[in-house]
Order: structure tokens, then C-alpha cells, then sequence
């Protein structure tokens, strides 16, 4: 894989950390090629940063020897890529159809109410960024929302407030 | 969940990795293909394409690639649609149990799961399935003391609906934008790195263990209708108790809708429901009586089973706004490769937008109706936009008074 | 064949292709986006929907997409059925929701696809009353303008640039209605072919920056059919006039050299035409003063010109017009080559090997089909660009192959490169630094000239069954990896060429080839260095050396010398050039713009650009070209040849006489339409029939009408007035059909598909006669002149700046390098010379310093540009580092092979 270049990139690139450097060593073995292995790599970078900065972007380009401009092509194709910064919580809430009939679009207007941000948005305290996800697979609980990693099911205002308080404290 | 993941002993102990032992025992990846041909099962996972006749397209022989691939289609996200990840997480080693079949019948020395990225509860499960597994060699070299190796490696998508067709996820696999593939040539031929690939659903899969362990008959006996074998079916949205059941092929709607979701909520009525997810055709009160396999649906219904989870409208919804909620979905998950999808969602979702708020009108009904046409089957590259004008050509059909009542009154009528 | 109906008609096409391609090959309107001729089908846009029945009985039909359908024998399809028509009125629509319709402000406004294609759907009214996306632009670079809100998403782009022409910063971004077609981060494309993205976008997304300084439609500009002049490939090109000025060039469609596309260089290397430093008028020298001459002191100099005792220098970047009438001029005894000694010898041995039965000369068409190609020391990227784009493709037929086997259409482009992955036909690299093909390359060899033309040898050798000694470890193992790759091939190609100089090279070539070569010749590539290097080359015979020539001038031995369009400061040392001119009493330059030589002349005359003049080419595979004038020049320029006949003969009797005497010439005349042939014998205008404006031309000026310019002696007329260039006739400048405003009108004038124009001209070959059978050469274990202190130098070429006329091209300023020598780290080391710093050659010239990965220690590679002459350089050079500096872009727009391995 050759690239030409006319002023260099590398200046701006961050350093991958040793830990990052070594997750995408791991993935290199389950992939044949490094373009499979570059998606894996934002991911693994988004793991540690909480999103793909374009330093970070540049980083992954240089180590894996891939076009740059390729690489910006899938980050900026899936849902789960963040080339913007994002709060220290991403609330994933679910705005498909089950939830929706389950009333899920009141709860996300109490819930955007209450931080003060819409989809695609993140509080002025950095803490949590909203972000609309097609289905997450608990339609028997809806409306569901995930924090983090956590799944929230049946949601309701209340729930809302409890559920926000508690991550609000976990931070703190 | 509702109960943990069973582990690998549990699992043993309940007649799990049976079918490996037989296999080992004498089974000819010729004689596993024929006996799933045989067994009649059908792919889970929304097409209902034949499983065995899907295999037997891999080329084999001395000029075929060396190297194929299975690669398993658990990237769940078509909308109102749960129960892969309840299989995964609740029957791990049931999955690892099927892709080690399936890989075994079609040559593949490697597996990938393709999992949806949002479902961190069954990645745990299955890392620590895969690592049990690997422990007790189920996978790695000479398994079962065979010449067969097999790895299994789990992926998480990045998340895209799209992904969920099989050639951009294999596009998604290779780390490239997933935009589907020209088919043909089939994956089957030229897939995963341009190699021979079946891309499996996790529920088809969860199939074949009890088809080989206990045989075709066994398997064939437990549909009640033409199709064999039991599916996953659920119900969500306004019933009294909304969940995933496993039941044979053939019982009726009703069945499912009244006896296991316990029917509508006290105060509401059925209005309709989408029988598989949100990219089929809206069914009515009128259907419940037929049974669920995968001819009658589509024949007396007018609608597809694809993935068996119903998602039910009720008579205090607005089924406008319901069709809206999916093509806005439809419209954002769009890959953006061919036009009528890239360009004629976004616009049936801006209209919906305008019907939402009061500013619906004949003529953009009237273009709602030249979409459907415009975005069916063939005309897009793949079945993404088709699957959008099930749920919103059925659905001008069936509540044109709605349309019409929003565009006179000049506002959602199910809103105060 | 296959026989197909369409609408009730039967036809015959070719079951290898799709619907579409061969809809178009009959002629048929079909409309299309993301299909092009050259890019194979992908299927995105479903522009191209018909119905297509099972069989006669069958009346519904169904809808399938063109391109991606194939041909098959008994396939039935309608394009004007009603539900198709719909089908395609309303992609149209979906595609047009966001588009801003700016056509009056666009440039693509009247030859554009997307209007002409919206047209033939029938989609008048826009219903679509939401809002629209709108995208932010790019900056990228000084050729390339980026209007995103114009972007149908037909995705063309992205597989030109980097599927095609192996670009890898320009890619699909983001989905859905929101995706995006840019680079990274604003900034240059770097990819040499990215003026093609002017063409292949259906719309004005990717527009000439160039142009747009000084805007004109389509229909408004003048053109004709022409030659580019930037190297010796040869391309077809369309330039375009207004006013009296270039306003842009275009590619013209060539079905055995360029066809769909040109390199950068061509496509804006052209400004110089319009620019002050060109000659106006001619002058005598007197004292240092310049009085402009009459035409009785024109015709008197030339009389006395012709009485003898003068020496002619001719030029491989002049007509061979030109060359030939410098040659009449002054005598055969009497004719130089304006070419360095040492690449004139190499030209000749080309020339002989042309004429061995053992090889073929293959046109870049035949290139691209080869399927092992193995590369000597020349950097076809910067001396041959459209070669390399060739070679690219090369590579690619083992895909070709691989789809067969699978029963894969090879027109089912996606398809096809993802069944090959990494698989490629062999393609083997011999260079003294990192090329742009490396990374499409199975194996490169870096080393000095000697080690590379040693190490071909050795592979003649084993060709040959021998078994080479004295090969490194690295050597060895690459030998038998490109003999095995090289006896396997059905197609192989061997390309190298005279820029390096280095004739062991040529030689070494030759043997591989020679190897290769069994009951039909093989194929044997050798680059020249100069559009016109092989014309010249024909009317000089080896013994005519450029330095000969000098001496005799140093030596007081002739009165005079005629240099033709030669910078001779490029050609030989300076000492030398500094010394003879000064010596001679009359120096006779004509030239198109002043340079070094015209400063030392006594008369300086001004010649015609390519675009103002009609003339002939010779390319690398000896294939003649007509280029025809275009315009009037502003200045007072004529052709050399009308100057140096002293208006005694016309366009037409110069090419006849040199067809009947010059030897290697007798096909030139035969490129010459007659009038006679055309309908009622009328001329061929330059101008459209939409043409406007003629009559106020000069109304800023004086606002009489002035008469039309005549033209005299050419075919084409300087007029709306004629016959245009239909389907029938040989002379197609700019391409236009009914419904069809773009280039992509081509499939009007093509036999087929990607086929021949329909009776055009491709050019004649004039080398086809084999005379010679040669024998291998003797290796010549070259000996490199290294030692501790002096590197070993070669020349490295650059696509932008090492060809002297369009270096004078602003647009290609902004992207060329200083001068610069490129050495191994542990050299630079050695010598404590960082990257940047300013380097004296043998305490004189100086060059940036470069240090590069991959090149051999002890040896370095200089890009010398218009900066040094490099006849001054030795064959090893010291280096001190200098505090002078250099006044260009530095090392800025240098672009290098690979990020990774080089340092920077």
C-alpha cells in the first residue's frame, strides 16, 4: 500500500498509546488485511478517547499504512464512529417504531428537557451527549435507552430522573 | 434476561454439542449438507431462502479458493426485532454449536460473528462461550480429533442497518463503507476478501444442532404447518405482555397475539400490525386467524414473516406517524449508493414530517404513492428501500382516511 | 454475437458486454450516470432502466437496470416503455432535489451530462418544495475548483481517481442523502490525472480552475483537433479559444493512444501560449539593442541564410515541419539535433531497434493489455504520465482473468475488484528512487543507472537459459521471481527509455525483450523524452552530434547558425553552448518564448505555439499525428517552417515534400484530409454552431465588423461556417450530437463503445517497416564512479516542471519543486546534510536536499527543473551544503512515493 503525499500529515498525528498500539497488534491477527483492521482500530482508539479526533484519524492512517482519506470515508459512514467530542456518558435512545408506540418520543422530550440538549447534542458540563439509535433489540421493554454500556428499559419519566441523578453521582 | 446463560456444562448437559460427536463419529460434510437440504429449514433471517440449497452454491474442487468463510449475520437492528440477542445471550453455545456445523459442511476454517455493535451483554456472553469452547475443542486445531480446524472471531459492527444485508456486511468486515455488493456474483462464490462466504443468521444457525442430533423427522414434526421446524416469535408495542417465544412454524396470529402477549392493553383496540419487523406490510384485525409460516403470510396476507417479531399498532397511534417514525429510520439508514433509496427516503420522510406537522397535502400524498412504485423491488440496488415500501405502501392502502384526515384537519388527529 | 431486440427491432451486439454499452454502441439514447465507458458498471444511479421480457409472449416485464444486465443472446427489452420512462424521470427527479440548478453560473452549464441527461428523461417541473443538503467546498489545489451542492452521487469520481488512476486522497465520505465526495482536509489533489475529474463528473462538481480565470461556454470556444506537445506520448487533445487566448484543454478521444484521459501537465501545462515571455516580433540585436525587422531585412537574412556556410540546430519539441525545413535550409550536412550527445545516441539506438523484426513498438492501448511488464530506470509517471496510467491498467488483467474463471462479466466493475483483492499481473520496477507505480508493483529493484541496467542484463541472461554471475543476494531473488513472470506472460512489455541517459539500459531492454520474442515480436516500450524527439531523431542521422555542431561554431568554421526552438543551455554544458555562441556571427533563434538562448542571438524570431499552427508529431511508437491550428496567434509568430522558407511554401506542400524526401516519412501526407473529401467540399469550422458573439469580436476596440480570418491552406476554417464535424468525418475536435452537449457525446462518433472513431484517424505509424535483426547486446558492466566523497548521480524527472514550456505554465508553477538532490540517509548523515538545506553541487549549482528512504547509498538523484543545467553535472558529485537559497516552492510540492518509508 503506497501513498503519495505532498506535505506531510505526520506532524499533527498523535502517538497511539502502548494499549492502543497493542489492541490493534491483536486485531492484525484476526484480519487478513490492515483496511478490515483499520475500522477496528477507530473503534479501539474511540474505546480510549471517547471519539476519533482528527489527530487521532491521522494516527491510525500512518500506523496501518492506509490512505487517510479512505479511513475518513468509513468514520464517517457508521453510527458508531464519533468524529466529534462527545460527553463523558453518550446516551443511545432509541427512536424506532416499538418504542415510539410505547410512547418513547414523550420520554425523549422529558429527557432532552431535562439536560437542556437535543440529538446529536452534549451538555455545556461535558457529561452526557445525545444520540438517536435505531432499535437496540428490547422492544418487549420499551421505550429503552443506553448509557454507556447500560441498558434502561421501560423507561419512564421518573426512571428519567433517577437515571440521570445516578450517573450525575457516579461522576462526580 | 430472565434467567443467566446456560455454560458449557449446562449446556453439555442438555444433549449440547451432541451433533459435533455425531458428526465426528462418521458424517460427511456431503452428508450434513444433504441433511439440512433435507430438513426443509429456511434462513431466519428475514428472507426464508432455503439453508441447505444456500450452502451447496460454495464451490469446491481442486480450482475452488482454499480458503472460505462463514461469516454470521448477528447484527440485529431491523426495527421492533429482538430475539437473536435472547438467543445469544441466553444460548450461546446453541450459535457456536450451529456455526461449527454450518462451517464444517461449507469447508470454512474460519467464522467471523458480524454482532451488532450496541449489544455489549452478548458480546460477554459469547467471549466467554467461544473461550469454553475453545477450552474444551469444540474450536482450534483437529477438533473432536478430526482433520477439521475452525476459529471463530467475534466482530462488532460500527453500527449500520445496512450491514444487515449480507454483501455490505461483508463490505463492513473488510473495513470498508458497507454499501452492498452486485449480486450476482453471490458470496456464496465471491465474498468475504473475494472468497467463498455463507452468511448465516444467528437463529437460522441455533437450528441445525437439534436437526442433526435428533434427526429430519424430529425436526419436520415440530412445524404444524408446511414450513419445518419452530421460529422465534415476538410481539412488542401497546399488549398487555409483550416478549419472544419459540414456537412451531404454522400456529396461528392469534396464538401468538392472545395467548402469549396477552392481548391489547385495557382501552385499546388492535389496529394493525407488521407481522416481521419493520421493512413487511401491515396486516389487519382480519389476519389473525392465519397461520405463521412463511407461504401464508405472504400469500393470504400480503405480507412477509421475515424475522417473526410483530410489532402491533394500536387504535390510539397514529398510524401516520408510526409509518413516519420507520422511513425516517429507513431514510437515515440508507447507505447512499443507489438513488431512489439515497434520495427518494429522504423525501417520503420529509413529507411525513410535513403530514406531522399539519402541513400534509394531496399532491405530496399523491408523490407518497409514486415512492412506493419508485423505490420497490428491482428498481434499487438492494432490498433496503424495497423493505421501506412494505410497511408505507400498505400502509396508504390501509389508512388513506388517516392521510386525508390529517391533511384536512390540518394536524395529527390522534393528537389532543 | 448476440442477437437482441429493442422495441420491437432487432439487433446484433457483442453478449461480452452489458445493455447499456451496447444500446449506446447502436446508437441508441439510453440515459446514464455512473456507467462510463472506461469505468465498467457499478449500478448506482438507475439511470438506465428498461423493461426487459422473458420472452415474446411475455407483456408485463420487468424493470432491470442496463448496465448491470449483459447482452445475452435473445434478450428483449424496451427503453421507451412507459413504466421505464417513468422509472428514469424520476431518478432524475430523486437526483435533482438538492441540486442548487445553477446551471447559469455553473461551468459545466452546456456540456453537461446531468442537462443533457435531464433533458432526455423528461423531468421539466420540480416538485420537491423541502429542503434541500447543502455541502461545505474544498480547496484542492490550484487546478481544481469543488462545488460539493452540485454532487448527483453517481460516485464516478471516487473510481476514477482511485480505483483507476490509484489516487488515494479523494474518497466517498459520510451516507445516506448527506454523503460527500472530498478529501480529508482541504488541500492539493495530488494524483497527476485528477483534471480528469472534470470530465468524468456528470456535473459541476469537479470544475478546471484554470479555465475559470477566464470563463467561456463550450459552444463559445474555437477548437480543433490537436496534439498534446508535453511528452513523447502522444495524447489527442482539444484545446479551446476566445479572443485571441488559450482558454483550456480537454482530451480528445483517441482510441489507440489516449483514450478518455490525459495527464495534468497536458490538461494545464498550456498557459504559456498566452503569456508575455513569448516572442512578439521578430528583431535583430544590435549593441545590445533589439530593432524590430521589415520584411525586406526578413527575406534578405533568410536569402542569405540559404547561400550556405550555416549550421541548423532542430528541436524535438518543433513540427516536423519545422525540422524538415531547417534541414532543407541549411543541408543535411549542416542539420543538429538540438538533443545532448549522449541522449541522441540513445534515440538512434531506439530508433534502430523499432526497425528489428524482434519487437513491437505497442500503442498505450496495447500497454494496457499487456500482462507482465518490466520497467527499466524510466519514470514513466514524470516523463511519459499517461504510460503509467496504461501500465496501471496493466496490472489489472490478471482480475480480468480471475472474473473469467468465475464466469464474472469483466464489466461488472465492483464486482470484478473484489473477487481480485490484491491480485495483480506481474509489473516489476527498475528505478533509482521510490516511483508512483511501486504500490501496484510486485517487486521493485532500487539502484544507480549501472546496477539497474547490470541487473536487467543478468535477466536477459537467464531468458536466455544462462545463469548470470555476480548478483546480489537481494538480485537473486528477484531474478527468477521476473523470468518466471516474464516466460509466462502472453503479453509481456518491456519499457524504458533515453531519460536517464544511460544507453545500457536501452540495451538491456532490448536483450529481455529480444529474449521474449519468438514467432511474433514483442513488446518493446521505449520512452523519448520530448513530444517530437523521434521526428527529429528521423532526419538526423547518428553522427550528427549536438556538440559537433558547437565546435564547429566555437571554431569560427561556419558563419551562422539557425537554432530552432532549443534552448541550448538545457542541451549541452554551458561552457560549450556559452562558446560557440559567442564565436558565431549570425545566431538565428526562433523560438515561442524567450530563454536563455534567444538572449545570446542576433535575430530572434517568434514561432507558433502548438495550438496556432497546424503540424505533425511523432510519438515514442513512431506514430505520426495532424495537429491542427486552433487559433490565430496575437504576436507575430509564424510556424518555423514559414520563417525558414521564407514564405515560399504552404502547410500542405511542406508536408508533401517531407513525406517524398525525408526518408522514414513516406505516410506523413496521408494524415492530410483533402477538401475534396468532404461534402461539396466545404471547409470544417472551428467554431460551433452556437458560436456567438462574432461579429462584436473587437467591439471594445473598433466597432467595425472585421472580415472573418481566412484560412488558406488548412481544411478547417476559422468560421461557424462548413460542414461541422458529424459521425462521418475524420476531424473531431470538440464532440457534439443532438441531445448529447458532453463529452459524453464520444459514443456518437464511435464505431463501438471504446472503439475506433468512425473513419478517424489514429495516426500512422511510420516506422513499420522491419528491416533488422539484431543480436543481444554485450553487457557492459558498467562501473559506477562513486567513491566516499562523490555520490553517483542520475536524473530525477518530474511531471510538473521538467518539461520546459509548460514549466512556464503559472497553474504549473504552484505545484513544482526547486531543484533538488534526493540521497540516502547515511549519506546525509555522513555529510551532515539535513532534509531542506540548500546544497551546492561540486561547490556550484544548487539543489534542496531530500533525503529519501529508498535510494542506494552512495549514489543521489537530481531534479534539476529549469534551475541547473545538467549537462554541467558530472556522473558523481560532491555536496557541501550552501547558504544559498533557492527562490521556488522548495520541497513542498514534491510529491513522494510512499509516507511510511520516507522520512519526512
Amino acid at each position: 500500500m503506497s501513498s503519495q503525499v505532498i506535505a506531510s500529515t505526520k506532524s499533527r498525528a498523535r502517538f497511539l498509546t502502548e494499549a492502543e498500539v497493542s489492541e490493534i497488534e491483536h486485531e492484525k491477527t484476526l484480519y487478513p488485511d490492515n483496511q478490515a483492521v483499520g475500522l477496528e482500530a477507530l473503534k479501539i482508539v474511540q474505546n480510549y478517547q471517547g471519539w476519533v479526533s482528527d489527530e487521532s484519524l491521522l494516527a491510525i492512517a500512518e500506523y496501518l499504512d492506509l490512505p487517510v482519506a479512505d479511513l475518513e470515508g468509513v468514520a464517517t459512514f457508521f453510527n458508531l464512529i464519533y468524529r466529534q467530542p462527545v460527553g463523558k456518558n453518550v446516551i443511545l435512545y432509541c427512536d424506532s417504531v416499538s418504542c415510539w408506540i410505547c410512547r418513547g418520543d414523550e420520554i425523549k422530550d422529558y429527557l432532552s428537557e431535562k439536560l437542556g440538549i437535543d440529538y446529536g447534542q452534549t451538555t455545556a458540563d461535558k457529561e452526557f451527549t445525545l444520540i438517536p439509535v435505531p432499535c437496540l433489540g428490547d422492544c418487549n421493554n420499551a421505550p429503552v435507552m443506553m448509557v454507556g454500556q447500560d441498558l434502561h428499559r421501560n423507561l419512564t419519566k421518573d426512571g428519567i430522573d433517577e437515571i440521570i441523578d445516578q450517573y450525575r453521582n457516579t461522576n462526580a | 434476561m430472565s434467567r443467566p446463560p446456560l455454560d458449557i456444562g449446562a449446556y453439555e448437559a442438555n444433549d449440547g454439542y451432541q451433533s459435533l460427536h455425531k458428526i465426528a463419529a462418521g458424517m460427511s460434510a456431503a452428508d450434513v449438507l444433504e441433511t439440512i437440504k433435507s430438513s426443509g429449514l429456511k434462513g431466519r433471517g428475514g428472507a426464508g431462502f432455503p439453508t441447505g440449497l444456500k450452502w451447496s452454491f460454495v464451490p469446491h474442487g481442486e480450482s475452488s479458493p482454499q480458503q472460505k468463510y462463514l461469516v454470521v449475520n448477528a447484527d440485529e437492528m431491523e426495527p421492533g426485532t429482538f430475539k437473536d440477542r435472547l438467543l445469544m445471550e441466553g444460548d450461546p453455545h446453541l450459535l457456536l454449536e450451529g456455526m461449527i456445523i454450518s462451517a464444517y459442511t461449507i469447508g470454512a476454517s474460519k467464522a467471523y460473528i458480524f454482532l451488532r455493535g450496541e449489544y455489549h451483554g452478548s458480546v460477554k456472553t459469547l467471549k466467554k462461550a467461544i473461550a469454553e469452547a475453545y477450552e474444551k475443542g469444540y474450536l482450534g486445531s483437529n477438533i473432536l480429533g478430526t482433520e477439521y480446524d475452525l476459529d471463530i472471531i467475534l466482530h462488532t459492527s460500527a453500527g449500520r442497518y445496512i450491514c444487515g444485508e449480507e454483501t455490505a456486511l461483508l463490505n463492513a468486515l473488510e473495513g470498508k463503507r458497507a454499501n452492498p455488493r452486485a449480486k450476482p456474483p453471490f458470496p456464496q462464490v465471491s465474498g468475504l476478501w473475494g472468497k467463498p462466504t455463507i452468511v448465516n443468521n444467528v437463529e437460522t444457525l441455533c437450528n441445525l444442532p437439534g436437526i442433526i442430533t435428533y434427526g429430519i423427522d424430529w425436526y419436520q414434526g415440530l412445524g404444524k404447518g408446511a414450513d419445518a421446524g419452530t421460529k422465534m416469535f415476538g410481539v412488542s408495542g401497546r399488549v398487555k405482555n409483550p416478549g419472544v417465544w419459540e414456537m412451531p412454524l404454522g400456529v396461528t396470529i392469534r396464538e401468538l397475539l392472545e395467548d402469549k402477549a396477552g392481548g391489547m392493553q385495557d382501552g385499546l383496540g388492535l389496529k394493525a400490525f407488521l407481522p416481521g419487523g419493520g421493512s413487511t406490510d401491515f396486516m389487519l384485525p382480519e389476519h389473525l386467524d392465519l397461520a405463521l409460516d412463511y407461504d401464508e403470510i405472504s400469500q393470504k396476507g400480503g405480507s412477509r414473516l421475515a424475522t417473526g417479531t410483530m410489532i402491533v399498532l394500536d387504535d390510539q397511534t397514529c398510524p401516520v406517524g408510526m409509518i413516519g417514525n420507520l422511513m425516517k429510520f429507513f431514510a437515515h439508514e440508507s447507505c447512499g449508493f443507489c438513488t431512489p433509496c439515497r434520495d427518494g427516503l429522504p423525501w417520503v420522510d420529509a413529507i411525513f414530517r410535513d403530514f406531522e406537522a399539519g402541513r400534509g397535502s394531496e399532491k405530496d400524498l399523491n408523490i407518497l404513492r409514486e415512492q412506493v412504485e419508485y423505490m420497490g423491488p428491482g428498481r434499487t440496488f438492494c432490498a433496503l428501500a424495497p423493505g421501506a415500501t412494505a410497511p408505507l405502501g400498505s400502509g396508504l392502502k390501509y389508512f388513506e382516511d388517516d392521510f386525508k384526515e390529517h391533511i384536512k384537519q390540518k394536524r395529527c388527529t390522534y393528537k389532543n | 454475437m448476440a442477437k437482441i431486440v429493442v422495441d420491437g427491432n432487432e439487433y446484433e451486439v457483442n453478449p461480452n458486454n452489458n445493455l447499456l454499452q451496447e444500446c449506446l454502441s447502436l446508437g441508441l439514447d439510453l440515459p446514464y450516470f455512473c456507467w462510463h465507458p472506461c469505468l465498467g458498471s457499478v449500478g448506482a444511479c438507475r439511470q438506465c432502466a428498461v423493461k426487459q421480457y422473458r420472452d415474446e409472449n411475455d407483456e408485463k416485464g420487468t424493470i432491470v437496470m442496463a448496465c448491470m444486465t449483459p447482452a445475452s443472446d435473445g434478450a428483449r427489452i424496451s427503453i421507451a416503455d412507459e413504466q421505464a420512462h417513468d422509472m428514469r424521470e424520476r431518478v432524475i427527479e430523486s437526483l435533482m432535489i438538492s441540486h442548487p440548478h445553477d446551471c447559469p453560473v455553473c461551468e459545466e452549464g452546456g456540456e453537461c451530462h446531468l442537462q443533457d441527461m435531464t433533458l432526455m428523461s423528461g423531468h421539466n417541473y420540480r416538485r420537491y418544495d423541502k429542503k434541500k443538503v447543502t455541502h461545505h467546498n474544498q480547496y484542492l489545489g490550484p487546478f481544481i475548483s469543488h462545488e460539493m451542492n452540485r454532487c448527483i452521487t453517481c460516485y464516478r469520481c471516487v473510481r476514477f481517481y482511485d480505483d483507476y488512476a490509484g489516487g488515494t486522497d479523494l474518497s466517498a465520505q459520510a451516507s445516506h442523502h448527506h454523503t460527500y465526495f472530498g478529501r480529508h482536509e482541504e488541500g492539493t489533489l495530488e494524483n497527476e490525472f485528477s483534471g480528469n475529474l472534470v470530465e468524468v463528473c456528470p456535473t459541476g462538481v469537479f470544475t478546471d480552475k484554470v479555465f475559470s480565470q477566464a470563463y467561456t461556454r463550450k459552444w463559445d470556444l474555437q477548437t480543433a483537433p490537436s496534439v498534446c506537445t508535453g511528452c513523447s506520448a502522444g495524447c489527442n487533445i482539444t484545446p479551446g479559444e476566445r479572443y485571441g487566448s488559450l482558454r483550456r484543454v480537454v482530451n480528445r478521444y483517441n482510441s489507440e493512444v489516449n483514450g478518455y484521459f490525459i495527464c495534468d501537465r497536458g490538461r494545464f501545462g498550456w498557459e504559456y501560449v498566452n503569456g508575455e515571455d513569448r516572442v512578439q516580433s521578430p528583431v535583430q540585436v544590435l549593441d545590445g539593442d533589439s530593432k524590430e525587422m521589415s520584411d525586406d531585412a526578413i527575406s534578405a537574412l533568410f536569402s542569405k541564410l540559404a547561400e550556405g556556410g550555416v549550421i541548423g540546430i532542430g528541436s524535438p519539441r518543433s513540427s516536423n515541419e519545422s525540422n524538415y525545413a531547417l534541414r532543407q535550409l541549411v543541408g543535411e550536412a549542416n542539420f543538429y539535433p538540438g538533443i545532448a550527445d549522449d541522449e541522441h545516441a540513445i534515440n538512434q539506438l531506439i530508433l534502430k531497434l523499432h526497425k528489428d523484426k524482434a519487437f513491437h513498438s505497442p500503442s498505450v492501448r496495447e500497454i494496457e493489455q499487456a500482462d507482465a511488464v518490466f520497467i527499466i530506470g524510466e519514470d514513466i509517471t514524470n516523463t511519459a504520465p499517461r504510460i503509467a496510467l496504461a501500465v496501471r491498467q496493466s496490472v489489472r488483467n490478471k482480475a480480468s482473468e480471475l472474473a473469467e474463471l468465475n464466469n464474472i462479466p469483466v464489466w461488472q466493475d465492483a464486482a470484478v475488484r473484489e473477487l481480485a483483492q490484491q491480485e495483480r499481473s506481474p509489473l516489476f520496477i527498475l528505478s533509482n528512487a521510490a516511483s508512483r507505480l511501486d504500490d501496484v508493483a510486485q517487486q521493485t529493484f532500487i539502484g544507480t543507472c549501472a546496477e539497474q541496467a547490470n541487473f536487467a542484463f543478468a535477466v536477459a541472461e537467464a531468458l536466455e537459459g544462462g545463469t548470470p554471475a555476480g548478483l546480489t543476494e537481494q538480485q537473486q531473488k528477484l531474478l527468477p521471481e521476473a523470468v518466471e513472470a516474464l516466460s509466462n506472460a502472453k503479453r509481456p512489455l518491456i519499457i524504458s527509455g533515453s531519460s536517464n541517459g544511460s544507453i545500457e539500459m536501452v540495451q538491456a531492454a532490448a536483450n529481455i525483450a529480444r529474449a521474449l520474442s519468438g514467432d511474433e515480436p514483442s513488446h518493446l516500450a521505449l520512452m523519448l523524452p520530448e513530444a517530437n524527439t523521434m521526428g527529429l531523431e528521423l532526419l538526423v542521422g547518428p553522427e550528427q552530434e549536438l556538440g559537433a555542431a558547437l565546435k564547429r561554431c566555437a571554431s569560427g568554421d561556419v558563419q551562422g547558425m539557425i537554432v530552432l526552438e532549443t534552448d541550448l543551455y538545457r542541451r549541452a554544458p554551458t561552457a560549450e553552448v556559452d562558446n560557440a555562441l559567442s564565436r558565431a556571427e549570425t545566431v538565428v533563434v526562433l523560438d515561442q518564448m524567450r530563454n536563455a538562448t534567444t538572449q545570446k542571438a542576433t535575430h530572434v524570431f517568434p514561432v507558433t505555439a502548438f495550438s496556432e499552427q497546424e503540424s505533425t508529431y511523432v510519438n515514442y511508437e513512431s506514430r505520426a499525428q495532424l495537429s491542427f491550428q486552433v487559433h490565430q496567434s496575437v504576436t507575430d509568430a509564424r510556424p518555423g517552417w514559414k520563417w525558414l522558407t521564407n514564405g515560399n511554401a504552404d502547410i500542405n506542400s511542406i508536408i508533401k515534400d517531407c513525406s517524398d524526401e525525408a526518408a522514414g516519412f513516406g505516410s506523413l501526407d496521408g494524415l492530410v484530409p483533402r477538401i475534396s473529401q468532404f461534402v461539396a467540399g466545404l471547409k470544417i469550422p472551428r467554431q460551433s454552431h452556437r458560436y456567438s458573439g462574432r461579429t462584436a469580436m473587437i467591439a471594445n476596440r473598433n466597432v467595425h465588423e472585421p472580415k472573418q480570418p481566412l484560412d488558406n491552406e488548412s481544411v478547417m476554417a476559422f468560421s461557424m461556417e462548413g460542414m461541422p464535424a458529424m459521425k462521418d468525418a475524420s476531424i473531431l475536435g470538440s464532440t457534439w450530437a443532438p441531445s448529447w452537449n458532453s463529452n459524453q457525446s464520444i459514443s456518437k462518433f464511435q464505431e463501438e463503445v471504446n472503439g475506433e472513431l468512425k473513419q478517424g484517424h489514429t495516426g500512422t505509424l511510420l516506422l513499420t517497416e522491419k528491416t533488422e535483426s539484431g543480436v543481444p547486446f554485450q553487457a557492459n558492466q558498467g562501473e559506477d564512479a562513486s567513491n566516499s566523497d562523490r555520490l553517483t548521480l542520475s536524473l530525477a524527472f518530474q511531471i510538473f516542471g521538467s518539461e520546459e514550456l509548460s514549466a512556464r505554465s503559472p497553474a504549473i508553477q504552484k505545484r513544482m519543486t526547486d531543484a533538488y538532490v534526493a540521497l540516502a540517509p547515511a549519506d546525509a548523515a555522513r555529510l551532515e546534510i539535513s532534509h531542506g538545506d540548500a546544497v551546492a553541487l561540486d561547490g556550484g549549482a544548487v539543489a534542496v536536499a531530500c533525503i529519501r528512504e529508498k535510494i542506494s547509498e552512495g549514489s543521489c538523484v537530481v531534479h534539476c527543473g529549469a534551475q541547473i543545467n545538467p549537462h554541467d553535472l558530472a556522473g558523481a558529485v560532491s555536496l557541501t551544503k550552501t547558504s544559498e537559497s533557492l527562490s521556488g516552492n522548495g520541497l513542498s510540492c514534491l510529491i513522494v512515493s510512499d509516507l511510511c518509508e520516507e522520512s519526512y
